[in-house]
């Protein structure tokens, strides 16, 4: 395509940059100028931040109103925290279940391999809401893990899971779980085995092996897998909703609630820059230098 | 110890896999059930498919959701495509540093941010310029935004690791490029634009957070009447529902897997041909 000329290569480059400038970045800018208006009572529901005077003359009318009220109602830094809790601890759990599963894959013969890692993908592939709404069947009081257990005399009255934390847990987990199973064996699967032999031949116990040798050179696969399950779970808010307590202040539904139930979309759009810096910010750094070191 | 280690591992698989399938196989078992209580077993029916057809609001909102999937994940594979190629041959150009984080950012993005800005630029662009209604138009759009990214990263991957030389072999022997990249190069991306556009119809047909905001009135998709529904408690028809999309998407994964692993090989086994 060297000859094409620059005309041809600004055709390819174009579309998708005009297109993710306009539909993805610049709507960052019209929510931080939105995040600095007061509500109204008009539509749409917030003040201009710029007004034209009668004289034509451009005004700046902006507030951090909105960032003080985050800053100090209790709700938003309660609902940050304690959503960072659940992803961090669903994900830890994720991880416990997930790397033996990919180890084992990892250690099938290979026609075995694709058809677990199908086995693996094709829930993921299919409806996440539907799923989440499948797992309602199994934890409500009458569901099949309380059958089963009454049934069995393992507990003499019905598990209350459904609408408490414990669900949104499950949920997430559930959610989840092939997330974190895919990049493991991906890191599990390119792991040298004459690693494993060596130091086997050297006096190593399989399970002193394992611990020297594949659980550091696997902890590429524990992060990629871990934030793959972390990010999303922070600002979850299909598991909250619909499995969650009626006071589960994970930070997606305060955000939803403020949107639809309060019509407050200035103080929204603050959460929203607000929760950007907080956790996408952070990340972005991250990749950025992780990229940057791969390539040196 | 190796033997009882592998019987735990696989154990482990078990159980993770059992995990994700149960509540889905008791779901369908539930959508065959006659009774409309759900605790109470009433034998096997499937009234429940049949009430299907006579719900209007639900196929409305399951053809707008059709319409909407099959729109914006054609449109995602084609910007999809073009910013992988961008991204792949020309190693130096302005713009590719932001390129690059416009593509990887949605993919991070929690859903629920990415919402409510795109909202608030339709929002001021209806002000400014009375355009988008919101509906079908700003719900394809923001299908596209975050679908483009799932497009980019599998194209670019498959990109890659083409071989140029194919290419370059064609363009010795006179094609020009615009004709050795449609004849040479893109059947070797083509699975990769399948499959990815096949991603990006079943990730927009389920999704609910930005769909509920960036749609106006009247404009509901499938995953908000279901979310809807579902709010208010397990109800048979939702479960007959579930189960015929599950069904349907999974026998659609599973068919275009299959078609594309048998062109993949054939293809490997005519350019092994070719080689000899």
């Amino acid at each position: 395509m060297k000859t094409s000329g620059s005309r041809g290569r600004w055709l390819i480059i174009l579309p998708p940059l005009v297109f993710l400038l306009l539909f993805f970045l610049i709507p960052f800018a019209f929510a931080f100028k939105i995040s600095l208006a007061q509500t109204a009572a008009h539509v749409p529901p917030y003040t201009d931040v710029l007004q034209v005077t009668p004289e034509h003359h451009w005004r700046l009318v902006a507030t951090l109103a909105n960032y003080r009220y985050l800053l100090t109602d209790e709700l938003y830094g309660a609902a940050y925290l304690f959503s960072l809790r659940t992803a961090f601890f669903s994900t830890l759990i994720c991880l416990a279940l997930g790397y033996p599963m990919a180890y084992a894959i990892a250690r099938a013969p290979r026609a075995t391999q694709s058809v677990l890692l199908l086995v693996i993908m094709l829930p993921f592939w299919t409806s996440f809401l539907l799923r989440v709404y499948a797992l309602e069947g199994i934890i409500r009081d009458n569901g099949l893990l309380n059958t089963v257990l009454l049934h069995l005399g393992l507990i003499e009255h019905p598990l209350r899971i459904m609408r408490t934390n414990v669900a949104v847990y499950l949920g997430i987990i559930y959610s989840y779980l092939p997330f974190m199973v895919l990049p493991l064996f991906a890191t599990l699967e390119k792991l040298d085995p004459t690693l494993l032999e060596a130091a086997a031949d050297l006096g190593s116990t399989p399970w002193r092996a394992f611990l020297d040798i594949t659980l550091p050179l696997s902890v590429p696969g524990m992060i990629a897998g871990s934030m793959l399950v972390f990010i999303p779970a922070v600002g979850e808010f299909v598991i909250p909703s619909l499995l969650g307590g009626p006071n589960n202040l994970m930070i997606g539904r305060v955000l939803w609630d403020e949107f639809f139930g309060n019509h407050d979309w200035p103080a929204a759009a603050a959460v929203a820059i607000a929760f950007l810096l907080l956790l996408v910010g952070p990340i972005a750094i991250y990749q950025y230098y992780n990229v940057r070191q791969l390539e040196a | 110890m190796e033997r009882r280690g592998s019987l735990l591992l696989f154990s482990v698989l078990c159980f993770g896999i059992a995990i994700l399938y149960i509540p889905i196989l008791v779901l369908i078992g539930y959508s065959f059930n006659a009774s409309p209580l759900v605790n109470v077993w009433g034998g096997f029916s499937t009234n429940w498919y049949g009430q299907l057809w006579h719900n209007r609001q639900l196929l409305e909102a399951a053809l707008l959701s059709l319409e909407v999937a099959v729109s914006a994940s054609t449109g995602a594979v084609i910007l999809g495509t073009l910013a992988a190629v961008a991204l792949v041959r020309f190693a130096r150009f302005p713009g590719r540093l932001l390129l690059t984080g416009m593509v990887n950012a949605p993919l991070v993005m929690p859903e629920i941010i990415t919402g409510i800005t795109q909202l608030l630029l339709f929002v001021s662009m209806v002000q400014l310029l009375s355009w988008p209604h919101r509906g079908f138009t700003t719900i394809v759009i923001s299908h596209v935004t975050f679908c483009t990214a799932y497009v980019t990263i599998t194209v670019q991957a498959r990109l890659a690791s083409a071989d140029r030389s194919l290419e370059e072999a064609a363009m010795d022997l006179g094609a020009g490029p615009t004709r050795a990249f449609l004849e040479i190069t893109l059947p070797i991306i083509a699975p990769a634009i399948v499959s990815s556009w096949l991603l990006c119809f079943t990730l927009s047909l389920d999704d609910l957070v930005i769909s509920s905001f960036v749609s106006g009135p009247g404009a509901s998709t499938l995953p908000m009447v279901i979310y809807s529904k579902v709010k208010l408690g397990v109800s048979p028809d939702i479960n007959a529902l579930a189960s015929l999309i599950v069904c349907g998407v999974g026998a659609l994964i599973l068919t275009a897997g299959w078609v594309l692993r048998r062109a993949e090989r054939r293809r490997r086994l005519e350019v092994q041909l070719a080689e000899q």
